[in-house]
């Protein structure tokens, strides 16, 4: 995986817009560009651009049914961005619990000194 | 590992491509936290001390605790400038990193780092961490709204659900 793939990723995620479009296609399964356009609060020209980068980022597809253009969820690239994420929460987790083992220790050496 | 290497891409794009649009990522990234047997102005000094901010963050941590104070945190061979936001002891501590070098931090820019501290007891502290991105400014004042609302998880969570969400769908 290479970091420009990563950044792609991230910023067309990133975008408010994107992850509205994400979530319709998520939990909707295969939708046109229009169907979206009705359900997210920008222009169908702006739901076009925003497929396109989606699009481009790995995260969904399009597929051609009779004159039709629907789009959907690739679910591998999804589970990646999740790893990701899940990589990050275990960062500030290892550094929480680093921070509590600390004050934890402190507090405890305060309370002999006290004593 | 990935997200450490996206986040110091960022830090390095900012002498390297000004031009180029920053992406960082939006709204509340991530948001944890851990329950602490210790009262909060012990916990305070764990995480706003530089010498004892280099034992759980950082491996260098050039840093003033003054708001608006700018510093340093290294990693290994990398690091970048860091600047802190808000000093409300002992119960808020907040800092701007990953901006581009040279430029002010702003929302926008940035990523914000907020401790919140919440007494529970006399000996025991609740110790919340998130980082945010970028704001939704662009999108009308309704908008934002509705949206901080339906996205008050953070993307670990908003990942997990749409992971979650997926896997049903495809078992149906």
């Amino acid at each position: 995986m290479t970091a420009q793939v990563d950044d792609e990723l991230w910023s067309a995620i990133g975008d408010p817009s994107r992850r509205r479009v994400l979530d319709l296609l998520v939990s909707n399964g295969e939708v046109s560009a229009s169907w979206l356009a009705g359900r997210v609060p920008v222009s169908r020209q702006a739901v076009s651009k925003h497929l396109v980068v989606l699009e481009q980022a790995g995260l969904i597809s399009r597929r051609k049914q009779g004159r039709e253009v629907l789009y959907h969820v690739q679910a591998g690239r999804l589970d990646q961005a999740t790893r990701a994420m899940a990589d990050l929460a275990a960062q500030w987790d290892g550094r929480l619990a680093t921070i509590k083992r600390l004050a934890e220790a402190a507090h405890a050496e305060n309370k002999r000194r006290q004593a | 590992m990935v997200m450490a290497r996206y986040r110091w891409l960022q830090l390095e794009r900012g002498s390297e491509h000004t031009g180029r649009e920053r992406k960082l990522m939006a709204g509340l990234v991530i948001a944890r936290e851990v329950l602490i047997e210790a009262p909060a102005e012990v916990v305070w000094r764990t995480i706003t001390e530089p010498d004892q901010m280099s034992q759980w963050f950082a491996d260098r941590v050039d840093l003033v605790i003054e708001p608006g104070a700018h510093g340093y945190m290294g990693f290994g061979d990398q690091g970048g400038p860091v600047v802190v936001e808000t000093v409300d002891p002992p119960t808020r501590f907040s800092f701007r990193w990953n901006h581009p070098r040279g430029e002010e931090p702003v929302a926008g820019n940035s990523m914000l780092v907020e401790f919140t501290l919440t007494p529970e007891g006399e000996e025991r502290t609740r110790l919340r961490v998130t980082e945010s991105g970028h704001e939704l400014r662009d999108w009308p004042d309704a908008e934002k709204q509705r949206y901080a609302d339906e996205h008050q998880e953070g993307w670990a969570e908003y990942l997990d659900r749409l992971a979650a969400v997926l896997a049903k769908g495809q078992q149906g």
